[in-house]
């Protein structure tokens, strides 16, 4: 089962399964996490408080005496303490750091406890007595509907023709309306920052964050500080997966308040339970949907409606809400079509970003409408896919952009054979003839995602490298490492710059002293932008030392070479260090930064024009699951998965990225499932009751390949394409063959499964087939 | 014998004496905070994650056995005369142990927040003597959450380094170390603290025991997989720990030809071959509770001295009609399991009175035992039900039936209309079984929580009971998860 990496790029760096970079010290438990720092003197921990009954309400009294005559308690923060502004929010304000009057979710933070000990600071906590005037909570959309609590942001759409006149006209109709669950992220390093006080009233924050420009600014504006009096740095994170993203920011804010107030270095780290209650998930949905179709099974008509579950505040809701809307036609031309979202405010958590950012959900709703066109037709799925995914002359997606790069019917072929998908699909009949417990499902979805951001701006990195006299490197640029290799990636490409090894490429810590007004690390986009900057930058100071070196030894330009670890200038050969020293002492600059926008994107969203993306990257799955009739159980047999990466960077990176990814996808659809109790509480707050896959979920049979490509139709790092998200969606494949499971049960209806398909779930689908 | 009033254990080659003891501290907690080894990680303190995993050598038999442990949910007190190894000790990151180069060689690490703990799993995979199957594989690291590589390069990492042979420094030092570890075990009796707070692992059973007696507020232990959870979530204060695992006595079991009889510390890893030889199917869900960590210090006598509705072990061993010992200072008494638990959280022992024994009967020749667990997941979760049954049968018809459940009622509880129903149906006609399973309805009313409604709950209770029927009618493939759904 052990994977190959093969190299599809002529470079000397760029291209190699090289192992991560913090790999060495990961195994050897030498990697330091902010929690494995080495304790400042006077360090003071902090640990969040909150109601531990309500959800929603205005808070009637706070009573504090017993946690502040707690031993070894040193200061009890509340909102009163921040000198600044009360709001962690990356948009359009509504979160305080300590609540405020009144709380809106079950864990929202309305104190914080500063003491000599975590152990200390966690005992103390528990033993305020809060009063709340308890009101009923909105704890899923559908309560949001019926309470008529007001939508957190107005609605938004896209559309074509119109589409009522379209579903009229259409030979078929099929109309649904199904639940799509979140997602806990459950990085396995919980939240965490320290702060450390500096001279003059400054700050430096270590937090644990995809986003450190984020929490920089706004520690800034919670203490009344300058931008520049606040540093932010991380190393690496234990996890990240988009709840670092915005949600990283109240806990670095906590630690900050903490060193503010107290005048020592103080450090909150959550606790797993806390963390869960406290801190976003992915966004569940109701998906409602009216589709028409022909009778070759091809799409006319697409009516959807997707209910956002937002939580309490924006947060980043409306960029997530538009991704479902994004990613509603997944790989699918939709002639007439109206897609709308409503973001609706609920009493829980305020949801947040999660790996796909709301384009899983999307794409959720169009593999299901594949799967339903499929039993009302009575054809295998996979015909309906390919008839109707996006070609020539249909390849104007709803939103107005045009598909240029569209692969996807190229790489399902090549899927459907190298899965043995038709041989397979009458295995699968043949087993469910014979079979009264047990029946199998079997389904190839692909999956088409949208790469850069869609607030535009956001599309832009920097970088810092620095060339030392000795010829070693210096590499910082703004993207955070969380695990997905994207510091051994930009080192890749630096390295090739230069002509050097990677390990004369010194990777180092993101901080926003270095590297300033970042863009969070998200969106997938974190090695297409970063790695250009760094190559820019690296370019820069590489462009330098060839004049240097032109002028120098008189040779054209065009002769001089940089590679393994030499710099050819004509027909003699020079160390690097070697150039650098002589550069340097001929007063030249060895250090530049470098600066990338991604070009092309324009985003019109009043108008719902234009390209929010550069390019789409593109995958696809089959999955093969047994599922037991009469618990619901479900085992997965076999998954076979060919994804895009365009040429890749480092083959073992992405293949990492899609394994993952798709496991991830597969939790998010199976066992992974968050209750809410009456009272608005997280019933899931910990792994014991919320559960992500383990070792023995993953099937044995696991065939996962590189799409061979030709690399990506854009002028990208090297050809490649972004990884980070689009995996994810792969899992989808799974869910779709659960259903062609319950499917076979009762042929012509549509099974009523929701998301996630656990036992459960899948039980209750399958008894609605036999009634 | 003599008291001691230090803990002592064996700690890179070296004997570590402790002689002032938080009771409650934890290995987790010693090694971050007091020995500020930083490699160990928190990841959810609970013990579901596997991040805090190091490796607790045990001398069993002469030589030392190394197990995979939850650090965050293991007291200091359980250490007493083992050794502990933890991931800062297997190689410095230029000088990597055998399993750390093969992560590295599979790219088995992407944060690397999980990795240590997987590193430590496979330490002790790698100690086991044996070249692992995929399905040993997983099952080892079913304790280990990573939500980054989705574990395919992990199981590469363990097939490459986990060869059944060992050639590390532990391996070249195993016979100092066995004879470290056995120079420890010399019988005596550990009391740290005084009468109002304490740390005692008694050796001997007759301190254990009075120990116990004069100490009715004390907190028990055995593997402290549940006792671990009320110091690090619920952050009880228990002033006095005592730990029943020193006693040797405890450990034994005895594999009679009619009953096996496991003492009250027999862990679930010391007791799964002899279980499993009961029935494929108690093996079978004995491989699913917890993890390789929690059957590493979770004990049979654990699992029913704390009287959980939602235990696993306790259904299996009602159904198959077990016998609890109970001791008192001196006194000692019997009663069938069934008996024990009372209510929640109320169990028929008394302050001071410990778990020392479990019976466990055979099957006889006529009959036939099935056990279900349902999950969520199915490794490493907790039941959402558990579900038990030993049929007797008289050629194809079944003579009588005992049933039990967990998950269903406040305690783990015999089916007593679904027995009486079952009781002369035929595995030759589905329709006489309709009784015994509508049955389960009176039996039980179960309740809505985080792990399935009510109504599921229901329903595939009378499912599995459908299920077992129908295997022991002869039908194959019948289960997505064990071997039995398979072979059968």
């Amino acid at each position: 089962m052990a994977v190959t990496h093969r190299k599809t790029i002529a470079t000397d760096t760029v291209g190699l399964a090289l192992a991560h970079d913090s790999a060495a010290l990961h195994v050897s438990g030498r990697a330091v996490y902010i929690d494995d720092m080495r304790e400042p003197d006077g360090l003071v921990h902090v640990v969040p408080g909150y109601a531990r009954d309500a959800a929603r309400g205005k808070i009637k009294s706070v009573d504090l005496d017993a946690v502040r005559k707690y031993p070894g308690v040193v200061a009890v923060l509340t909102c009163k303490d921040i000198p600044g502004l009360n709001d962690s929010s990356p948009t359009i304000g509504g979160d305080p750091i300590l609540a405020d009057g009144a709380i809106e979710f079950h864990g929202q933070v309305i104190f914080a406890v500063v003491a000599i000990t975590r152990d200390a600071a966690r005992r103390a906590a528990r033993l305020a007595k809060i009063e709340i005037a308890v009101e009923k909570p909105a704890v899923t959309v559908d309560d949001a509907v019926a309470m008529k609590v007001k939508d957190i942001l107005p609605p938004y759409e896209f559309k074509r023709h119109d589409v009522t006149a379209a579903l009229k006209a259409s030979v078929h109709r099929i109309g649904e309306s199904f639940l799509i669950g979140g997602q806990e992220q459950f990085y396995l390093e919980g939240q965490i920052a320290m702060a450390y006080p500096e001279e003059g009233g400054a700050m430096t924050v270590f937090s644990s964050t995809q986003h450190p420009t984020e929490v920089q600014h706004i520690v800034a504006k919670m203490l009344g500080l300058a931008d520049a009096q606040v540093t932010c740095e991380c190393r690496r994170m234990g996890g990240g997966f988009g709840g670092k993203e915005s949600q990283a920011t109240q806990w670095g804010c906590l630690a900050a308040l903490a060193a503010h107030v107290t005048g020592h270095p103080a450090k909150c780290r959550l606790d797993r339970d806390d963390d869960m209650m406290m801190t976003g998930k992915r966004h569940d949905f109701r998906a409602t949907y009216e589709a028409g179709f022909d009778k070759t099974g091809r799409v006319t008509a697409v009516d959807v409606e997707f209910w956002g579950r937002c939580g309490y505040s924006a947060d980043l809701s409306g960029a997530i809400c538009d991704r479902t809307m994004f990613h509603a036609d997944n790989a699918y031309f939709y002639p007439a079509t109206s897609i709308r979202t409503r973001r609706l405010k609920t009493h829980t958590v305020s949801n947040t970003a999660f790996r796909g950012f709301g384009g899983p959900q999307g794409m959720v709703f169009a593999e299901r409408m594949m799967d339903a066109i499929a039993i009302k037709l009575a054809v295998d799925p996979l015909d309906i896919r390919k008839r109707n995914l996006y070609a020539a002359g249909r390849d104007i997606t709803p939103y107005g952009m045009k598909v240029e790069d569209n692969i996807a019917l190229d790489l399902i072929e090549q899927l459907e054979k190298t899965s043995d998908y038709r041989a397979r699909r009458e295995q699968v009949a043949k087993f469910n003839g014979k079979t009264t417990v047990l029946r199998k499902g079997l389904a190839l979805t692909p999956v088409k995602f949208g790469i850069s951001f869609t607030l535009t701006h956001l599309n832009q990195a920097g970088a810092l490298v620095h060339v030392y006299t000795d010829g070693s490197v210096h590499l910082n640029h703004g993207g955070t490492e969380m695990g997905q290799g994207l510091y051994t990636k930009v080192a890749q490409v630096v390295a090739e710059e230069f002509g050097l090894s990677p390990d004369r490429v010194r990777i180092t810590a993101t901080t926003t002293a270095k590297v300033p007004n970042t863009s969070p690390t998200a969106a997938s986009s974190g090695a297409d932008m970063n790695g250009m900057a760094a190559r820019a930058a690296a370019g820069t100071i590489r462009g330098r030392l060839t004049d240097f070196a032109a002028k120098t030894w008189k040779v054209a330009k065009s002769r001089i070479r940089f590679e393994k670890g030499q710099v050819i200038v004509g027909n003699q050969s020079i160390g690097f260090g070697e150039l650098a020293r002589k550069a340097h002492q001929a007063r030249i600059s060895l250090s530049s930064t470098g600066y990338y926008a991604t070009p092309k994107v324009a985003w019109d969203r009043a108008k719902a024009k234009g390209r929010p993306f550069y390019y789409f990257a593109y995958g696809a799955a089959c999955a093969e699951v047994t599922i037991d009739t009469l618990t619901g159980e479900m085992r997965i047999d076999r998954v076979d998965i060919l994804h895009d990466v365009g040429r890749s960077l480092n083959p073992a990176i992405d293949i990492g990225q899609i394994e993952g990814g798709f496991v991830q996808g597969m939790g998010w659809l199976t066992t992974e499932e968050l209750v809410y109790d009456a009272k608005g509480r997280l019933a899931t707050h910990a792994p014991s009751t919320y559960k992500i896959p383990c070792a023995s979920d993953v099937p044995a049979d696991f065939r996962v390949n590189l799409y061979d490509s030709k690399g990506n139709r854009e002028n990208t790092i090297y050809r490649s394409k972004a990884v980070g998200e689009p995996p994810l969606m792969l899992g989808i494949a799974v869910w779709s063959a659960i259903f062609n499971a319950i499917a076979g049960l009762n042929p012509g209806k549509v099974p009523p499964l929701d998301a996630p398909a656990t036992a459960e779930a899948i039980l209750r689908a399958v008894k609605a087939m036999r009634r | 014998m003599s008291q001691r009033t230090s803990l002592r254990f064996l700690r890179r080659g070296k004997v570590v004496e402790i002689e002032r003891l938080d009771p409650m501290l934890t290995v987790l907690d010693y090694l971050r905070l007091e020995e500020k080894s930083p490699g160990t990680k928190e990841g959810c303190n609970e013990g579901d994650c596997g991040a805090c995993t190091v490796a607790v050598g045990t001398l069993r038999d002469g030589g030392v056995v190394y197990e995979p442990v939850n650090a965050c949910i293991l007291l200091m007190a359980q250490l007493d005369g083992k050794e502990l190894v933890a991931v800062d000790d297997l190689g410095d990151s230029d000088r990597l142990h055998p399993v750390q180069q093969a992560l590295v060689d599979s790219h088995g690490s992407q944060c690397g927040f999980c990795t240590p703990g997987f590193v430590m799993s496979l330490f002790t995979l790698y100690h086991a003597g044996v070249r692992p199957t995929r399905q040993q594989i997983v099952d080892q690291i079913a304790g280990n959450l990573c939500r980054c590589t989705g574990y395919r390069p992990i199981v590469d990492a363990a097939v490459s380094s986990c060869t059944g042979r060992a050639i590390d420094a532990w391996a070249k030092g195993a016979r100092r170390a066995a004879e470290q570890l056995a120079a420890l075990a010399d019988g005596s009796d550990l009391f740290i603290g005084n009468g109002q707070g304490f740390t005692a692992v008694p050796a001997q059973a007759e301190t254990l025991a009075s120990l116990a007696a004069a100490h009715p507020d004390a907190t028990i232990v055995a593997g402290a997989t549940d006792v671990g959870l009320w110091i690090t979530k619920q952050l009880r204060t228990l002033p006095k720990i005592i730990h029943v695992g020193g006693v040797k006595a405890l450990h034994a079991i005895d594999n009679g030809k009619d009953i096996l009889s496991l003492g009250a510390a027999v862990t679930y890893a010391e007791a799964e071959p002899y279980l499993a030889a009961i029935d494929p199917d108690v093996g079978e869900v004995v491989r699913r509770i917890g993890s390789k960590q929690v059957r590493a210090s979770g004990t049979v006598g654990g699992n029913v001295a704390n009287g959980s509705p939602i235990g696993d072990m306790p259904p299996m061993l009602i159904a198959l009609a077990a016998t609890l010992h109970l001791r008192h200072g001196e006194a000692t008494r019997t009663l069938p399991l069934e008996n024990y638990f009372l209510a929640y959280g109320k169990q028929d022992r008394k302050a001071g009175e410990l778990v020392w024994q479990i019976d466990v009967p055979r099957l006889k020749p006529n009959e036939r035992f099935r056990s279900y667990k349902i999950s969520k997941r199915f490794d490493q979760d907790i039941s959402a039900v558990m579900a038990a049954f030993k049929f007797t049968l008289a050629g194809r018809r079944v003579q009588s039936a005992r049933a039990a459940f967990g998950g269903m009622a406040a305690t783990p509880k015999r089916a007593t209309r679904a027995e009486v129903a079952l009781a002369g149906v035929s595995l030759d006609d589905a329709a006489s079984w309709g009784r015994a399973i509508l049955a389960l309805a009176e039996d039980f009313q179960p309740i809505d929580d985080m792990r399935a409604s009510a109504a599921y709950r229901a329903e595939v209770a009378q499912a599995l009971l459908r299920k077992a029927l129908i295997e022991l009618a002869g039908a194959s493939q019948t289960r997505v998860v064990g071997a039995r759904g398979k072979a059968a």
